[in-house]
C-alpha cells in the first residue's frame, strides 16, 4: 500500500544528494508526502509494506545517533531490511578506502545506502561507484538534504507556508551543513534567509547563496518568523573562532532578551544535539514556542517520504 | 647497463629541412633549415632550407614549427622513495613526449634532497635512466622543515641548479632572510613556494563562492601575496636572487612587477594549470584539479596571461606532479594535490597561442631561454654551438587528450578527455631523437 498516489509524486532523481539545484515542485512533493507519512507515524499501526523485499544499508562514517535511528526507523516502517554499519574513522585509515568500502557494499546488494562521511562530496562519490540509491545523511560541512527538508515540514506545519517567512539561521555557519542545505531548501520555498554569526564563523560569498548576513544577533532576529540554532562544536569555542563559550553566549547565544526582536509567534529551531547554555538558554530550548521536538518526529516522517519517493525509481518497482 | 630506449639515429648528422624556425632568444621566426652534428647545432638559417649537407639523415619538417627544446624547472619525481608514482625514467620519457629537453626535479622525495650524497645518487640515476637532461633543485633547508639552512654551497658544487624549500613555504623569517643572504654568496638562486601555512592550513581549494558551496574550507589569495609581499622586502634588504615559483593570482603579479620596477633580482613563474584552468573546472569535487597553489577565478587566470603576454611572467612550468589512483580517488579533502603536466605542456599553452592572447615568441620564451637564463644553462635557443635540444611542434593538428596513452607513471591529468590543438612532432636531446610521434619509444 502506497501513502500517496504515484503520480502526485515529481520528485524523480535516483539519488538524494543535494538540495542545491531541487525545484520548490520536487520539495513541495516530498513534504506533501511527508506529511502523510508523519500522519501515519502517529496511529498504532505504523507499518507500511512499500520497501519489502528491499535492502537498506545505514553506513555512518561518523557518529550520530538520531539521523541514525531516524532512518532506521523509517525504514523499517516501509517495510525494508535494514543493516546499520558504523565505520570508525581510525578503521578506514587502517587502509580501507572510501571506494573499497563502497564496492564492497556494492556486492551485498543494497538497494538503498544511507551514508554519513566527514569530508565534503565522499557521499557523491560513493554515489558514482554503486548501483543503489544513495542518500546523503550528512557530508562535512557540503549538505545535510533531509535535515533541511524536516526543518521545511516543521515550519510548513506550525505556520501553515514557508514562502515569505523570514527565517534567521544563527551560529556556526562556516562548518555547517544544516545551514547550506537549508539556505538551498528556504530560497526554493520562498522563505527569506538571513544568516546570524560572528565573521569568524561566515564562509567566502555566502550570501551569494542566497541570504543576508548579519554578525548582530539583535539586528538578524528583528521580525524573525523562525530562529533556526546551529551547534557550535566544543572544539571551535576555545579561542580558534570564539574567545570563549562565555563571549559567544553573550553575542551569539538565544536567550529572552534576543528573542524577543523576533515577532512574538517566532519559532524556535535547533537541529541539535544541543549546547545548553553555549548556543540556547535552557528555559529557550523548551519554551512553548520550541518545537525542537517536532523536527526530531518530522525526521522519520522526512526520511520515510525520501525513501518511498527513492523506491519508486528503483528497478522492478 | 640496458638502455629501454634506442636513439633512432646516432648522434651524427641531421639536417632538419623545410622547417619553421622559432628561436625567442634572438627573435627568430622565418622559413628555414638546421643542422645537427654530433651534440650541438653547426648551422641555421633560410639557406639550409631545401639544402641537406650529403650523408645527414634529413628530417622534412613540412613546414611545422623547429624550436629550442623546452626547460621545464619545476618537476615532481617520486625518485627515489615513491618510484610507484614516477621515476626518472619515466619523468623523462614524459618529458621527451612533451618536447621538453631539460626537466628541474624538485626535492621532495623520500628523502629529501637535502644532502650532497642525495644530489650524486639522482644524478647518476639520471645518467643511467633518463632520456632528457635532468637537473636537480635542492632543498635551501633540511628536510624543506624551514628551519635549518642546507648546505647551499656544498650542493652547488655537487651540481644543484638552485634551491628551494619544495612544496613548502620557509614560514621563518629569519631562515629565509639568512637562506637569502647566504645563497647570494653563491650567486645561487632561491625558488620559493608563496603560501601562508597558517593561512592554508586544511584549506583544499580557492576560497569564494564555489568553495562555500562545495562545503570545502579554502584558501584565500592572499595567503600567496602575504608571503610574496614578504619575501620582496627580504630580497630588498639582501639582494639574495629570488624567484616565485608558481604564482596564480592578481595580486601577486602586482606585487613581482613593483619589485621589477625596483631593479630588484626578482623573477616569477606560473603552472600551466594557472594559465588554462580555474576553480570551475572543479566541478563536483573532481580531484584531478586539486593542486598547489589552488586553481583561482577566471579573473585570476585572465590576469596570469596578460601577465606571460607582456612579460612580467618570466616562466611557465608544468609542475608535473605525479599521484597515483589511491591518493586521487579520494574525497575532495583527502585526495592529494598534484597533477601531470609534461606532456600537455606544448599543447595546453598553445591554447593561448591560438586565442590569439600570447604569441608564439613570448609562450616559448617563458620554456626556453628565460628558464636557461635564470638557471645557468647554455640550452634554450637556437644558435651555432649551441646543444642540439630541439622540438618540433605542429601547431594546428586537432586531437584529444587520453591519459591511458600518457608516458608517465601516473596519469593524473586535468587536461584528460579535452579538446588540443597541436602536438610535439619529434624531441631531440643532445643530438639524439629521443621521441617521434607515431613511434613507439619501447622498442
Amino acid at each position: 500500500m502506497s501513502i500517496i498516489e504515484p503520480h502526485a509524486v515529481s520528485f524523480s532523481r535516483r539519488h538524494l544528494l543535494t538540495c542545491e539545484g531541487l525545484s520548490a515542485g520536487e520539495i513541495t512533493s516530498l513534504l506533501d508526502l511527508a506529511d502523510k507519512a508523519a500522519d501515519l507515524n502517529r496511529q498504532v499501526n505504523k507499518k507500511r509494506d512499500i520497501l519489502r523485499g528491499r535492502t537498506l544499508i545505514n553506513l555512518f562514517f561518523e557518529a550520530s545517533t538520531r539521523t541514525q535511528a531516524s532512518f532506521e526507523l523509517a525504514g523499517k516502517r516501509l517495510g525494508a531490511d535494514v543493516m546499520n554499519m558504523n565505520v570508525s574513522t581510525s578503521s578506514v585509515q587502517k587502509g580501507e578506502t572510501l571506494i573499497d568500502t563502497a564496492m564492497t557494499l556494492n556486492a551485498m546488494r543494497p538497494d538503498m545506502i544511507v551514508v554519513r562521511h566527514h569530508a565534503a562530496g565522499a557521499v557523491e562519490l560513493l554515489a558514482q561507484k554503486v548501483d543503489c540509491s544513495v542518500i546523503n545523511a550528512g557530508d562535512g560541512a557540503h549538505e545535510h538534504p533531509t535535515q533541511a527538508l524536516l526543518d521545511a515540514l516543521t515550519i510548513r506545519r506550525a505556520k501553515g507556508r514557508v514562502g515569505g517567512l523570514t527565517v534567521a539561521i544563527c551560529g556556526d555557519i562556516l562548518h555547517s551543513r544544516v545551514a547550506r542545505s537549508n539556505i538551498y531548501v528556504l530560497n526554493a520555498l520562498g522563505a527569506r534567509v538571513r544568516l546570524v554569526a560572528p565573521s569568524t564563523l561566515l564562509p567566502t560569498g555566502i550570501e551569494r547563496l542566497g541570504a543576508e548576513v548579519f554578525t548582530d544577533m539583535w539586528k538578524g532576529l528583528e521580525d524573525a518568523d523562525i530562529v533556526m540554532m546551529l551547534r557550535l562544536q566544543r572544539e571551535r569555542m576555545q579561542g580558534s573562532y570564539v574567545p570563549s563559550t562565555r563571549e559567544y553566549y553573550h553575542f551569539f547565544g538565544l536567550d529572552q532578551e534576543k528573542l524577543s526582536r523576533a515577532r512574538p509567534d517566532a519559532l524556535i529551531m535547533h537541529p541539535g544535539p544541543m549546547n545548553r547554555g553555549v548556543e540556547i538558554a535552557s528555559a529557550i530550548a523548551d519554551h512553548s514556542r520550541s518545537v525542537i521536538r517536532d523536527q526530531v518526529e518530522m525526521g522519520v516522517a522526512v526520511r520515510m517520504a525520501v525513501l518511498e519517493a527513492l523506491a519508486r525509481k528503483l528497478p522492478n518497482h | 647497463m640496458k638502455r629501454s630506449l634506442q636513439p633512432t639515429e646516432a648522434p651524427g648528422a641531421t639536417a632538419f629541412i623545410n622547417a619553421r624556425l622559432v628561436d625567442p632568444a634572438s627573435g627568430r621566426d622565418e622559413p628555414g633549415g638546421l643542422l645537427v652534428v654530433g651534440h650541438e647545432v653547426a648551422d641555421l638559417g633560410p639557406h639550409l632550407r631545401r639544402n641537406a649537407p650529403q650523408g645527414a639523415h634529413v628530417v622534412d619538417c613540412q613546414g611545422h614549427v623547429l624550436c629550442p627544446g623546452l626547460i621545464d624547472m619545476q618537476v615532481f619525481t617520486g625518485d627515489p622513495g615513491q618510484e610507484h608514482r614516477e621515476t626518472l625514467k619515466t619523468a623523462s620519457f614524459a618529458a621527451a613526449a612533451g618536447g621538453v629537453t631539460t626537466i628541474v626535479c624538485m626535492p621532495d622525495t623520500e628523502p629529501v634532497i637535502d644532502q650532497v650524497a642525495l644530489v650524486d645518487y639522482v644524478q647518476r640515476r639520471a645518467r643511467e635512466r633518463a632520456i632528457v637532461h635532468v637537473h636537480i633543485m635542492a632543498a635551501a633547508t633540511r628536510g624543506l622543515k624551514g628551519e635549518e639552512m642546507a648546505e647551499i654551497g656544498l650542493l652547488q658544487r655537487a651540481g644543484a641548479i638552485a634551491f628551494t624549500n619544495g612544496k613548502f613555504s620557509i614560514a621563518n623569517t629569519r631562515v629565509m632572510r639568512n637562506a637569502l643572504l647566504y645563497a647570494r654568496d653563491f650567486d645561487a638562486l632561491l625558488v620559493h613556494h608563496t603560501e601562508d601555512p597558517y593561512l592554508s592550513s586544511s584549506a583544499t581549494m580557492n576560497s569564494g563562492e564555489r568553495a562555500t558551496r562545495l562545503g570545502l574550507p579554502g584558501v584565500h589569495t592572499f595567503a600567496e601575496v602575504i608571503v610574496l609581499e614578504r619575501d620582496v622586502r627580504l630580497v630588498e634588504m639582501t639582494r639574495g636572487r629570488y624567484h616565485a615559483s608558481t604564482i596564480s593570482c592578481a595580486e601577486s603579479l602586482e606585487v613581482v612587477r613593483r619589485a621589477k620596477v625596483k631593479k630588484l633580482p626578482v623573477t616569477c613563474g606560473v603552472s600551466i594549470n594557472h594559465l588554462t584552468l580555474n576553480e570551475n573546472d572543479i566541478g563536483p569535487y573532481r580531484t584531478f584539479f586539486k593542486i598547489r597553489p589552488p586553481l583561482r577565478s577566471e579573473e585570476d587566470r585572465v590576469a596570469m596571461v596578460r601577465g606571460l603576454a607582456v612579460g612580467d611572467i618570466d616562466v611557465i612550468v608544468s609542475s608535473h606532479d605525479p599521484q597515483d589512483a589511491d591518493v586521487k580517488r579520494r574525497p575532495f579533502s583527502e585526495a592529494a594535490d598534484g597533477a601531470v603536466g609534461l606532456e600537455t605542456l606544448v599543447p595546453a599553452a598553445l591554447r593561448l597561442f591560438h586565442s590569439g592572447e600570447v604569441g608564439l615568441l613570448p609562450l616559448l620564451r617563458a620554456m626556453t631561454i628565460n628558464p636557461a637564463r635564470l638557471l645557468g644553462l647554455d640550452s634554450g635557443r637556437l644558435e651555432k654551438g649551441a646543444p642540439a635540444d630541439l622540438a618540433l611542434i605542429d601547431l594546428n593538428t586537432p586531437w584529444v587528450v587520453d591519459r591511458d596513452q600518457m608516458r608517465a607513471r601516473s596519469t593524473n591529468s586535468p587536461f584528460d578527455e579535452q579538446k588540443m590543438q597541436g602536438r610535439v612532432l619529434r624531441t631531440m636531446v643532445a643530438g639524439r631523437t629521443v621521441y617521434q610521434y607515431g613511434v613507439s619509444e619501447r622498442s
